[in-house]
């Protein structure tokens, strides 16, 4: 039986599974559960495949690269680490810089400063690190810096557990910094995934001028698995579009159709100010209500008029499914297990994995649960994404399972609960 | 300097399209600063294209906003990591930031000693106005011991330390004390630092009437920049009252050595209201620069990777 084709939002793009925005082939296919590595070899004309054994955080490594990323700081943990240890060497090889900065927010400092000239910039870390870097992150979402920031999961709070993994960030990805903000939340379920979602980051945040989180787990991070690596000339990489107008009439923060302006890159001729104050469409800090009204309301617009390509979910035997699991991350993994045991038994099951968790994608949700009987929201936490589901409607019985000791819920433990 | 030249600096420097009037106190020391440093950036004769000033939060930091070049207001105390960010993404860039003393060495102060430490070619300008002014006059790192502040109205129970010495103990290449009293001294003082390839911090000795001045009866804007012009020493002179003639002229080429003595008279004396501190260059010292580190390292890995690819052919 095969993977059905990412459900999507947009139903004028029927081509690919998480279209527009820079999905490669393998991503395309909507292969999204299966590991690609037994896909035949894509690239015809280089006869090479760049099938690679790879862990989750190496992959990401390669998928940033891959998508110009040229700068990265951060600061050690675990189980994040072997992302800063590789693009150590990686990045003086592409011309590119690493450093290691004095702590987190630093590191997030970097990185919007790198952002704002011009180089695509990244930083991997876990919670008491994303903790941290929270304070800078709302500065990249009001001045409209992009930049990609990986959060592999590991328990908490607090310090947690450091080597175990866990979901419970998924809120603080979403609200983690003060105030009403425009933010992309994306989560990564394969070493396949870890790849070509982080291709996809870059180019969310590059094309919507917005800082987004990309969600790992301490099991993905550390899992192997074989992979394609696309070759290049297959992936769609986004850049920010800079102005194209001479530099006296340059407005950093004007509007426009799609609500995102061209962003210049400092020391390229349009001098500008760039401020964490609400600011007026130059740039400069404003108090007026209409021009505060303006500008954050901009900031929304632009992540909303793009949900139909920004939310992206995988669907896996859902087209009969009477019972449904709606899951992300490594959790999905054991969902998509615990959907075939069911189908040996006769009972209807299927998955919707949400790759997309924020802006969260309700209309794929909301699908689901009107044509199910009920639905299981597995997660490594309390329940912060079923809460989300339970919000969509009130048409389906949601049940949760959840485990917060550290441990991966188990398909046996799903199926149970599609059997009940 | 000539009253016209002066306005020909102003217009071309300052942004024509912001909305003045600026946010300072009448009175406030920050404005003159902002005119040394448009003055050296004129002098040492950089285009405004290839300047980035970047600030934190607080009085100080506000300071960009007026001033036409490419300016960045970042998060409190966070700065110089966006400047870092910035310079090593574009290293060809001039990064200056400025920073109020909280700013800098309070909230900031984890981020500064490692700048200094790192040794990336950027200039920081430090206002140490000894209190957090745009928050309503609370105690900070340079607060004297005694001193009445909003959060400390029977008097300071903690000691201020000395931002120049902090830099220098942390590695800083190029770290001068100047004042808002002795302007020409300042202007070459901030044109020093921007030259200077390598990590340099300028402490710029300032008042606030407003917050600082009044809690502690110190008298009107003038009556405490006048108190300044009593209090620095130049270094070559540690001994006697600087006046301004000779912080001038003592500032300009000040030999190493020098800085261990002006360090032992200040971390006692900008504990108090009154004491004597040293103004000049406090240490100018040749470190290998970060952005040519960085591209030697470059080169080797390139290389390393080549020979690694031509090995398993
Ligand atoms: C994280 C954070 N904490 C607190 C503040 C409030 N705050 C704004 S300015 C400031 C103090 C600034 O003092 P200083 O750096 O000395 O600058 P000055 O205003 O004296 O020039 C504080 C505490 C803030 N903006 N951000
Ligand atoms: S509060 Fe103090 S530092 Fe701030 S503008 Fe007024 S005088 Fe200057
Ligand atoms: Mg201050």
């Amino acid at each position: 039986m095969s993977d059905k084709k990412a459900s999507r939002e947009n139903d004028n793009q029927p081509q690919s599974g998480v279209n527009g925005v820079g999905a490669p082939q393998v991503a395309a296919s909507g292969t999204a559960m299966r590991v690609p590595a037994r896909e035949p070899a894509r690239s015809s004309q280089n006869a090479v495949p760049r099938r690679r054994l790879l862990q989750g955080n190496e992959a990401m490594v390669e998928g940033a690269l891959a998508a110009g990323c040229r700068f990265f700081a951060g600061y050690p943990i675990t189980p994040a680490s072997e992302i800063s240890e590789l693009m150590s060497v990686r990045l003086p090889r592409e011309n590119g810089t690493f450093i290691q900065m004095e702590d987190e927010i630093a590191s997030m400092g970097a990185v919007i400063g790198a952002s704002l000239a011009g180089v695509k910039s990244l930083t991997a870390t876990s919670g008491p690190g994303f903790s941290l870097m929270q304070e800078n992150l709302g500065f990249a979402c009001m001045a409209e810096v992009p930049c990609v920031v990986v959060n592999v999961m590991r328990g908490g709070p607090s310090t947690g557990m450091p080597t175990s993994p866990a979901q419970g960030d998924v809120m603080q990805a979403r609200w983690g910094t003060h105030g009403d903000h425009p933010i992309i939340v994306l989560s990564v379920a394969t070493v396949a995934e870890c790849f070509e979602i982080t291709v996809t980051a870059f180019n969310f945040a590059e094309k919507y001028r917005v800082p987004v989180i990309l969600l790992s787990d301490e099991v993905v991070a550390h899992t192997r698995e074989n992979i394609v690596l696309p070759e290049s000339a297959q992936l769609e990489v986004v850049d920010r579009i800079r102005p194209s107008v001479p530099p006296q009439w340059y407005k950093p923060y004007a509007d426009n159709s799609r609500g995102v302006p061209p962003m210049a890159t400092m020391g390229d001729g349009y001098r500008h100010h760039v401020t964490g104050l609400v600011h007026d469409q130059s740039g400069y800090p404003t108090e007026r209500s209409d021009e505060v009204k303006t500008q954050l309301k901009r900031q929304m617009r632009k992540i909303s008029s793009g949900f139909g390509e920004i939310q992206l979910t995988r669907s896996f035997m859902l087209e009969d499914a009477q019972v449904a699991v709606i899951a992300y991350g490594a959790v999905a993994r054991s969902a998509k297990r615990a959907v075939r045991m069911a189908r040996r038994q006769g009972i209807k099951a299927g998955l919707l994995q949400l790759v997309t968790l924020f802006p969260f994608p309700r209309k794929a949700v909301d699908q689901v649960l009107r044509q199910c009987k009920a639905v299981i929201v597995p997660e490594m936490n309390f329940g912060q994404i079923s809460r989300e589901v339970k919000r969509v409607n009130r048409t389906c019985r949601v049940f949760t399972v959840n485990r917060i000791d550290g441990q991966l819920i188990t398909p046996a433990e799903i199926f149970q609960e599609i059997s009940n | 300097m000539k009253m016209e030249k002066v306005e020909q600096l102003r217009h071309y420097y300052l942004r024509h399209d912001k909305k003045f009037p600026h946010v300072w106190c009448p009175g406030c020391g920050n404005g003159i600063i902002l005119g040394s440093l448009i003055r050296a950036i004129d002098k040492i004769g950089l285009s405004k294209d290839e300047v980035v000033l970047a600030s934190g939060i607080g009085c100080a930091g506000r300071m960009p906003v007026y001033a036409d070049f490419n300016t960045l207001h970042t998060t409190h105390g966070r700065a110089l990591t966006f400047a870092t960010g910035i310079k090593l993404a574009r290293p060809e860039l001039n990064l200056i930031t400025v920073m109020g003393d909280g700013d800098a060495t309070g909230i900031g102060g984890n981020h500064f000693i490692h700048a200094a430490r790192r040794n990336l070619n950027l200039t920081a300008i430090i206002i140490n106005n000894q209190i957090y002014g745009m928050t309503g006059g609370q105690y900070s790192p340079t607060t004297p011991y005694g001193a009445k502040a909003a959060t400390a109205t029977g008097g300071h129970l903690e000691h201020a330390f000395s931002i120049a010495d902090l830099a220098v103990t942390a590695g800083a290449s190029f770290v001068a004390r100047g004042t808002v009293y002795h302007v020409p001294h300042l202007d070459k003082l901030i044109e020093q630092g921007i030259r200077k390839n390598g990590f340099a911090v300028i402490e710029i000795m300032a008042y606030c009437h407003t917050q600082f001045g009044r809690r502690n009866k110190m008298g009107d804007a003038v009556t405490m920049m006048e108190k300044l012009r009593d209090r620095a020493v130049a270094v070559k002179d540690p001994g006697a009252a600087g006046s301004p003639g000779t912080a001038v002229a003592a500032g300009a080429s000040d030999t190493p050595g020098a800085a261990a003595s002006a360090g032992a008279l200040d971390s006692d004396s900008l504990d108090t209201l009154d004491g004597k501190f040293a103004i000049g260059v406090l240490t100018d010292v040749e470190k290998p620069d970060y952005i040519a580190e960085y591209a030697r390292l470059r080169a080797a890995s390139r290389l390393n990777a080549q020979n690694a690819g031509n090995a398993g052919k």
